[in-house]
């Protein structure tokens, strides 16, 4: 028996917003039979771009349904924008928390509204793809995501980990690298925090903003692209719009997509702006 | 809400007869049976009076049961006690589906001592592999641990056969028979095993006592180390009113054998064919031939296990699951795992395990309930259209 809060059984008996829309705006699905957990969101926009309408599908344990129910009524009436900003650890406050062993219930939640924006804003597949740097085979964790969650949950051990976003939590063999990117997260958050680190400052100008990308993709991107034989070029920038469009070996690969998400939006986030959506321009 | 108990192969109700006999020993007889004023001698006994019911129920000689705190307790002390009396120069036997009462013990063992460890595997059905099994048990002198019936589906091992190869082979065999005893007949006259656990839990009697059964002649080191307890084969002073208890059950279970077959086991088959027929997509897990007459393990399709057992629990029932879920762990249970179950059904498997306390009104119950469960769970499912 686990100890879920009231909240947690009463969306998981009372859950709202389940169903399907026909054709929505934005469609995002993640999570699979095989993992145990799967859930799909689907949502409507309004003219100004505020979702008026969302629905969702489950498969999973009790908080898995409890966190989907609660994500769509934190996000209903809310812009885009402003839905994205809504973090694992929002829907998990929602509930009145979850047990720790549960967060990744929450982490789904989250992964799968991202999934369904950026079906939205590009009209590709939101659904997650495993490739790029796995780190966990077992459940397709990529060290991108164990980074997110540790650094946004502030978690300090493999446990920690496992409980937000499941790697490690089967064969075991991949804690050692789960640690590595622990430690390397906390020594950044500890350079970050200390005095002499300067914040990139929060407001920047169009060309500033532009310059920062740029010197990002350079620095940080390319080389990572490189190791595949794959480049990338910035094509333009629109406000939170970042649209690139891949070239090499980048540009047919089938998990361009993913490349898009995990490397070069996730990069753009870390060192520009955290609310930056990047979009590939296809040709 | 009347609860409507389906869990009892996780632990079974006390019986009253057996709480009954327990009390003395709380109140009045509170004596160590080892001391010699009458107070506490008188206490003894009971104590041989339990140690008989206990070995008769499993046709065993009163001196070779030795009381132990639990199940786990009795499969640890005759496997690690059988392997250092050996001095570790064997090599060890069990299968992927054991308790992890074994499993986790040989792994432990099997990596302190540097002792080969063989898994056999099972097939489909949780039938063992009984020509893998062959191949290793002739590698070497060897303490084998297999289990009587699995706790999550029901399926048999051949002990009668396999205890007969490794008494031929010169080796040493160990049954976890916390599940057969006392839902089917064991006797160690028949069937030549030289040691054998029990748990007291599961036969009702209370939880924090089991036995073990140490065939005359075994060689075995104990495990827990202290005074002449058990004819120094645990230390510790006896825990009399469980002890007392445990005798009750024995004897009660004896004489429940033939419910077992027969009532308990025509429960299960209306419960297990009335929820086939009702709810689409889902199968039994294990060999329908060869099992426990009060288990059934049930996957339902596209749905996961413990939202079913949140919405069964909801309505009184009370079942569990071998779903990731439901553990805290993040895989579904080794045993689904080891029988290679697909992943569409994994995620929802369910057990049901009955005891002589269960009646029709029970089933009918889970019966009438489960389909509106299972379509409720299964609209909410991005994978069913
Ligand atoms: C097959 C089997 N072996 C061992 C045990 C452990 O018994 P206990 O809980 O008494 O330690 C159990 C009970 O869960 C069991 O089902």
């Amino acid at each position: 028996m686990w100890d879920y809060t009231e909240q947690v059984m009463d969306h998981f008996r009372n859950p709202r917003n389940v169903g399907k829309i026909e054709d929505a705006d934005g469609v995002g699905q993640v999570g699979s039979l095989a993992c145990g957990d799967a859930l799909k969101l689907m949502f409507n926009v309004d003219e100004d771009d505020r979702i008026s309408e969302v629905k969702f599908q489950t498969f999973g344990c009790a908080s898995a349904i409890a966190s989907s129910s609660a994500l769509t009524e934190m996000i209903v009436g809310l812009t885009i924008e402003e839905a994205l900003k809504v973090t694992n650890k929002d829907i998990a406050d929602y509930l009145g928390g979850l047990p720790d062993e549960k967060m990744h219930c929450s982490v789904m939640g989250r992964e799968a509204l991202e999934a369904a924006v950026y079906n939205y804003r590009t009209g590709t597949s939101g659904d997650k793809i495993l490739a790029g740097t796995i780190i966990c085979h077992c459940f397709g964790v990529t060290e991108e995501e164990i980074e997110r969650v540790t650094r946004e949950n502030n978690l300090k051990t493999v446990e920690d980990v496992t409980h937000f976003c499941k790697a490690g939590g089967a064969c075991g063999i991949c804690k050692d690298d789960i640690q590595g990117v622990i430690d390397r997260v906390m020594a950044e958050v500890k350079v970050e925090e200390s005095p002499e680190y300067e914040k990139p400052a929060k407001k920047m100008t169009i060309v500033e903003k532009i310059r920062l990308i740029e010197k990002t993709i350079d620095e940080e991107i390319r080389p990572i692209l490189a190791k595949d034989n794959g480049g990338i070029d910035l094509i333009d920038v629109d406000g939170n719009k970042v649209v690139i469009s891949f070239t090499g070996m980048c540009s047919g690969c089938n998990v361009a997509h993913f490349t898009m998400e995990g490397v070069v939006q996730a990069k753009l986030r870390k060192f520009v702006q955290e609310d930056l959506v990047v979009v590939e321009e296809k040709k | 809400m009347k609860n409507y108990y389906f869990d009892n192969n996780a632990t079974s109700a006390v019986a009253p007869e057996v709480t009954e006999v327990m009390l003395p020993f709380f109140t009045k007889y509170w004596g160590n049976p080892s001391s010699i004023h009458e107070f506490g001698g008188q206490v003894g006994k009971y104590v041989r009076n339990a140690r008989a019911q206990v070995a008769d129920l499993i046709n065993a000689d009163p001196s070779e049961i030795v009381f132990t705190s639990c199940g786990t307790e009795s499969d640890n002390a005759a496997i690690r006690g059988a392997v250092e009396a050996a001095n570790c120069n064997v090599n060890l036997i069990t299968s992927c589906v054991e308790h992890l009462a074994v499993l986790s013990l040989c792994r432990y063992l099997s990596a302190k001592e540097k002792i080969s460890l063989a898994e056999i595997a099972v097939d489909g059905k949780g039938n063992l592999n009984l020509d893998e099994f062959k191949r290793e048990l002739a590698k070497g002198p060897a303490v084998v641990s297999l289990m009587w019936a699995n706790n999550e589906t029901g399926v048999f091992f051949p002990i009668q056969k396999i205890a007969e190869m490794v008494k031929e082979a010169g080796s040493i065999m160990h049954t976890d028979a916390v599940q057969a005893i006392g839902k089917i007949e064991v006797d160690v006259q028949k069937t030549p095993v030289d040691l054998l656990a029990l748990s007291g839990h599961k036969l009702h009697a209370p939880k924090g006592i089991g036995a073990m059964y140490v065939r005359k002649g075994t060689k075995l080191n104990s495990l827990l180390i202290g005074g002449h307890q058990e004819k120094n084969r645990r230390g510790g002073t006896e825990n009399v009113p469980y002890i007392v208890g445990l005798g009750k059950a024995c004897e009660l279970a004896k004489a429940g054998i033939e419910d077992e077959r027969t009532r308990v086991a025509a429960l299960r088959d209306r419960l297990e064919a009335g929820i086939l027929a009702s709810c689409p997509d889902t199968t039994v897990n294990g060999d329908v031939n060869n099992r426990l007459p009060n288990t059934t393990n049930i996957s339902f399709k596209y749905i996961e296990g413990e939202s079913i057992l949140y919405n069964l629990s909801d309505l009184g029932i009370a079942a569990s699951s071998g779903s990731a879920c439901t553990s805290g762990s993040l895989e579904t249970s080794h045993v689904i795992r080891a029988m290679g179950i697909p992943f569409t059904s994994a995620h929802g498997s369910i057990r049901f395990s009955l005891s002589r306390y269960n009646e029709s009104e029970d089933v009918e119950h889970v019966i009438a309930n489960m389909p509106a469960i299972v379509e409720r769970l299964r609209e909410m499912s991005p994978f069913v259209d």
